[in-house]
């Protein structure tokens, strides 16, 4: 089943008529998506090489049964495309948008509370099960279908991880990138989640960054909950403090933040954490007796 | 983007948190007039750099009188300030804020932030007013009291009572006190602020609240809908190569080593300075040349990085997605020929159009060392540069 999108997958996309709305839009069915609808409010009624296009998510979600989300729209009315995609009962909303300001997503995050709608990312690559479905921006042809998961805050640094899996004949079930935004829909421990319940997961990568602590809570999730094994991989080691990280944050967090503290967390949970992002993909080889 | 205290203030006081009235000064004489203009007693004379501590380093000084507060600017102008925040070198001071004394009988701190976890907004407070508050949270943790107010509520009198009373403050003071933390959450969210800081929030010996200092940081996203706050970037305070960067969608911050970095995307840019790290060498730059980077960014990129005088050798990394490798191998060409390029230069691309890329550096007849893997390709500009 690989975990949130799969063959049934059937996508909007919310700026398609734009010019890097259009681009991936395309990408993605060359590479097998079903993409049946697209929207963009005034554009309803038209089609784009055999795709319709809507006025609104609603109208495009009731003429195509679309059940994903994807949305490029510029960032001051990506908050609005969120809300909307939610509001029609879409269950998953893909947000490729990058630069929305933290104060609305705080508003969609409050929002999303009060609705089933997962959110994955803003400012990610998307999600993608290979030979399935590929929803977002990542190049599909690195990809191998397989039975490792991989999760990531990240978008290039997921795609060298993907690449040495595959250039390893290691195949992945589902890649899920959730966004280098202080403030994302779906988290490391959700992702963790899924792909300890999918059948067709045997082992996970997880690319954390530094700021925050969602690294260390996924940590102690894994400690508790997780039977599979993961490989991971912090980024920003040798990153300044204080240029991603504000000065009251270290305070809440206790301190915590810095890629030591998250290696640390990871590696007392059991992880199998590698301190180089060149080799993920001889450790999860060496991890799956591959 | 961060704002000087006095931008702050003057953002804050339209929101009707209480602050001191002062003025800007950029020599000794306007401080004086300053000082006079606001009555001629005790005022304060404080230097605006974007850095905290900086009374530590003498650039906060309290004087009797108006000609106290031309000697005191004289001193403080001009001066390399060094605080704990600025590193050995300091930061050179050009404008002071000249604020009136106040009476002060109790000081607090106060600040709101993003709390990333609880996707809420999150006040801290502590009795410890104008102290470092990371030593504070580090050594006495009870000391502190975080509250979040959550997007669905807004803030409630409940949140207000349960900070006074952490203050110990009494009914009267409590009183006074709601009207300012209702401003600062009202100008936190109003106007994009990713850190609003206080510090010290005193009471005066007549009982009223004053905001003696300010630290205001906005996000970056939001700088499109906040243009009050855009148009007081100081760009005195930004490295101008930054600046450049931002102009032309690149993202670039200066480091202190000597290896150059052109990565696309910021995770693998990170990825890239750690493996440098870890082979031995020092990175002198996170560069992020972005998603969909063309030609003449490739080339704007080069142009970043090589302004850098410690810059002794370039590792480009880049894992094409939407980013084809032949455009960049284009770029670098072009950057090669036009920018005479003469540090050594290691080349790593892969995915898409990857094959296409690394003939086009082939056929060049530039010397570069290509490299297939990023730890490969570490040590080899690790080597060239040693």
């Amino acid at each position: 089943m690989a975990i949130l999108v799969d063959k049934n997958t059937k996508v909007v996309t919310q700026g398609m008529t734009g010019k890097s709305g259009w681009y991936h839009t395309s990408a993605c069915r060359e590479y097998g998506t079903n993409m049946v609808a697209g929207v963009s409010p005034g554009k309803g009624g038209t089609e784009v090489e055999s795709i319709p296009v809507f006025d609104s998510v609603e109208t495009a979600v009731a003429e195509t049964g679309a059940n994903v989300s994807v949305i490029y729209v510029p960032a001051p009315f990506a908050a609005d495309a969120i809300i909307e995609a939610a509001d029609a009962g879409v269950p998953l909303v893909i947000c490729i948008t990058e630069g929305i300001p933290v104060q609305d997503m705080l508003s969609v995050n409050a929002y999303l509370r009060t609705t089933e709608t997962r959110l994955i990312g803003p400012n990610c690559p998307g999600v993608i099960t290979p030979d399935a479905a590929k929803v977002g921006i990542m190049p599909g042809h690195i990809h191998q279908a397989g039975r490792v998961g991989v999760v990531s805050r990240s978008g290039t640094l997921t795609y060298e991880a993907v690449g040495q899996l595959t250039g390893r004949d290691i195949g992945q079930s589902t890649c899920v990138g959730i966004g280098g935004d202080p403030l994302n829909g779906t988290s490391f421990i959700d992702c963790l989640e899924l792909f300890e319940a999918d059948d067709e997961t045997d082992a996970i990568v997880m690319i954390g960054e530094i700021g925050g602590t969602a690294e260390e809570e996924a940590a102690a999730w894994i400690k508790e909950n997780g039977s599979k094994p993961v490989v991971a991989f912090i980024a920003g080691a040798t990153a300044p403090a204080g240029r991603t990280m504000g000065h009251a944050g270290a305070i809440i967090s206790g301190g915590k933040g810095t890629a030591e503290d998250k290696f640390k967390a990871l590696e007392d949970a059991g992880v199998h954490v590698v301190r180089s992002p060149a080799g993920l993909g001889e450790k999860m080889k060496s991890v799956i007796g591959k | 983007m961060n704002l000087h205290e006095y931008q702050a203030k003057f953002l804050l006081a339209e929101y009707g948190v209480p602050v001191l009235p002062g003025y800007l000064a950029y020599t000794p004489r306007e401080a004086q007039k300053a000082a006079v203009n606001l009555g001629g007693g005790v005022c304060v004379v404080k230097a605006q750099v974007h850095a905290g501590g900086r009374g530590k380093g003498g650039g906060v000084k309290v004087v009797k009188n108006s000609a106290a507060a031309f000697e005191a600017a004289e001193q403080i102008l001009g001066m390399k300030l060094v605080t704990p925040q600025t590193g050995e070198e300091g930061k050179l001071v050009s404008k002071v804020w000249v604020e009136q004394g106040a009476a002060i009988k109790e000081e607090y701190y106060v600040s709101a932030l993003v709390d990333r976890e609880s996707g809420c907004v999150c006040f801290v407070v502590s009795r410890e007013g104008g102290m470092d508050i990371e030593e504070v949270a580090d050594k006495t943790p009870e000391k502190i009291l975080s509250i979040n107010v959550a997007p669905e509520s807004g803030l409630q009198g409940f949140h207000t009572r349960k900070i006074a009373q952490f203050l110990g403050l009494d009914k009267a003071a409590a009183r006074k006190l709601e009207p300012v933390v209702n401003a600062l959450y009202e100008s936190f969210v109003e106007l994009d602020c990713s850190l609003l800081e206080v510090n010290p929030l005193v009471q005066t010996d007549d009982g009223e609240f004053l905001c003696l200092d300010a630290k205001m940081a906005i996000d970056d996203n939001a700088l499109y809908r906040q243009r009050d706050a855009f148009e007081m970037m100081d760009y005195d305070e930004i490295d101008s190569r930054e600046i450049t960067a931002k102009e032309v969608g690149i993202s670039y911050v200066a480091l202190d080593g000597n290896i150059g970095c052109m990565v696309n995307g910021a995770g693998l840019a990170m990825a890239t300075m750690d493996i440098i790290k870890q082979a031995g060498g020092e990175p002198a730059n996170f560069l992020d040349v972005g998603g969909g980077a063309t030609r003449e960014m490739v080339t704007e990129a080069f142009s970043l990085i090589l302004q850098d005088a410690a810059v002794k050798g370039v590792l480009v990394n880049i894992f094409g997605g939407i980013m084809r490798c032949d455009v960049i191998a284009e770029g670098i060409i072009e950057a090669a020929k036009t920018l005479d390029i003469k540090v050594p230069l290691v080349v790593r691309l892969r995915g898409t159009n990857v094959e296409l890329g690394k003939e086009l550096l082939a056929k060049s007849g530039l010397e570069i060392t290509p490299a297939d893997e990023m730890d490969e390709a570490a040590e080899a500009i690790v080597a060239a540069v040693a």
